[in-house]
């Protein structure tokens, strides 16, 4: 089933997709377009992985890791679905990048890779953007770069696990503005969801609506104010939002 | 009893929701009208948002490092506050053991500050700073010890328990000047290291203008002032105690990982 969190009619609610349409908790349908979308997790520990798809690494002139690359994002830089994201004026290179967000189920402590799936509750859809002119290294990429708010688009669904065939096999897509910018396959991944859940389980322990950020395929690219950006991922769901300047903001 | 001994500070027990206001005494801490010893309590952090940390705020590890930002791999010196995240599965508090992992034979004792906010920060001037602060806590940022700053130290900063929040939050009104708090670690009673927030390289309110430029501070996180440089090591079997001026004292066993996971958690 797939499940979000939409706010509409003054509160909150849990809702579910039936046959196309919003179904609320409580019975009632509504318009996708009546709706708020809120990020369809309540996340834990938001982890990210970096350059963790062979040909995104070469694109940004890297080499693939040994061991996977880890960085960690705050509750403050998630957003739902058809929501705004603020690109700094002056900034030269702000990316999307399209990511398979795998939800941990239950708590995780030592998993081994081979058990791993029995650990996830789900999938849904992440936009880890970045803004590629504030990075530095130390602790690179750091959370100037990555955890700036409403910098990390998630939703609009959270599908369950049972209905994900074959996880390591989706097709990942970026279009801006409705051009095709970015397309690849999770087959891709350097490190695989298995691989994934021993490695961080291995060291520290995963709860249950943590969160994996898996990385992202080659293609991509700037974008700018004004732009539409929807990353989608095959039987999960599309993910929209629009790109918004500096002085919308009071700053 | 001297009543002007006590001052009122806000705490986490595991029998309890929510934060609980106590009076701390001398050798007594005062709770809903009794008086009681600190081990009576199950303390639980005081603080269960996100936890911030900062890196090299502290002037010795700046300028102890100097000479390495120009090469390889930093190239220049850090332009802006270099954060990471210790997250909840690391957690600890005050008298609860903390494992090291099996294979490591050591773990860097980060005493630190930690600013507890008091409500949204988003784009906050230096000057207006304190009015989203809600008082202070003690932290140790417990680190596997690493080389190199380049990468982000998730494996050495985000194990079970490591790191230990508390015993308590004083609040910003009983503090004279946190800019000038002297931090004191001990190790089994024995004073190891002593640094001071008047050292900062970013003053509390100057980190926390930079850091609300871009990301929100929500009610309840924490602000790391800054980790020091050449951090004191301990081994199972130690005892770190870590005393702020005005704030208290956070004291916490080492032990190894086979004998528990840290958080009180049996494996």
């Amino acid at each position: 089933m797939k499940h979000a969190k939409v706010a509409c009619f003054g509160a909150i609610h849990d809702a579910t997709e039936d046959k196309g349409r919003i179904r609320l908790a409580d019975g009632r349908f509504v318009n996708e377009k009546e709706v708020v979308w809120l990020p369809p997790i309540d996340a834990g520990t938001i982890f990210a992985l970096g350059l963790n798809y062979a040909d995104h690494a070469s694109e940004i002139s890297f080499k693939a890791p040994e061991e996977p690359l880890v960085f960690l994002k705050g509750p403050n830089t998630l957003m739902g679905h058809n929501g705004e994201t603020r690109r700094p004026k002056d900034v030269e290179m702000m990316h999307y990048e399209c990511e398979l967000a795998v939800v941990i189920g239950k708590k995780a402590r030592n998993v081994n890779r081979k058990d791993a799936y029995d650990y996830v509750s789900g999938y849904t859809v992440a936009n880890d953007y970045a803004i590629r002119d504030y990075l530095e290294n130390y602790y690179r990429p750091n959370l100037v770069v990555k955890n700036r708010d409403t910098l990390t688009p998630i939703g609009p669904w959270f599908v369950d696990k049972e209905d994900i065939d074959d996880p390591m096999k989706l097709r990942l897509y970026t279009y801006v503005n409705g051009e095709l910018k970015q397309e690849g396959s999770t087959k891709d991944m350097v490190f695989d969801i298995p691989f994934l859940i021993e490695y961080l389980s291995g060291f520290m322990t995963l709860n249950q609506n943590d969160i994996i950020l898996t990385g992202t395929p080659k293609g991509t690219v700037n974008v700018v104010e004004g732009d539409e950006v929807v990353v989608g991922i095959e039987g999960i769901g599309e993910l929209k939002n629009t790109i918004v300047a500096d002085y919308v903001f009071a700053r | 009893m001297k009543a002007f001994m006590l001052y009122q500070a806000k705490a986490r027990f595991s029998s309890t929701t929510g934060l609980e206001d106590i009076y701390i005494g001398q050798s007594h801490i005062e709770w809903k009208g009794e008086k009681l010893s600190e081990d009576a309590f199950d303390w639980q952090s005081p603080v269960i948002g996100t936890v911030y940390g900062t890196l090299l705020n502290f002037r010795e590890q700046m300028d102890a490092l100097k000479s390495e930002f120009d090469k390889a791999p930093y190239n220049k010196p850090p332009e802006y506050p270099v954060l990471y995240i210790k997250p909840r599965n690391t957690i600890n508090a005050h008298l609860k053991e903390v494992a090291i992992p099996r294979g490591v034979e050591a773990v860097e004792i980060n005493a630190t500050l930690g600013v507890v906010i008091g409500k949204a920060a988003t784009n906050v001037r230096e000057e207006d700073a304190l009015e989203c602060i809600e008082g202070y806590t003690i932290v140790n940022d417990v680190t596997i010890p690493h080389d190199s700053f380049y990468r982000p130290a998730i494996k050495q900063k985000a194990r079970d328990g490591f790191c230990p929040i508390g015993p308590w939050i004083v609040q910003k009104a009983n503090l004279s000047n946190p800019d000038s708090l002297m931090i004191w670690t001990f190790k089994n009673g024995e004073l190891i290291q002593v640094t001071s927030v008047k050292d900062l390289v970013r003053s509390i309110p100057q980190l926390i203008q930079d850091v609300t430029e871009y990301m929100t501070l929500a009610k309840g996180d924490v602000l790391l002032v800054g980790i020091p440089y050449n951090p004191p090591m301990a081994k199972a079997g130690d005892t770190i105690r870590i005393e702020i001026d005005q704030i208290g004292s956070l004291e916490n066993r080492f032990v190894n990982e086979n004998v528990r996971i840290a958080g009180g958690e049996k494996v």
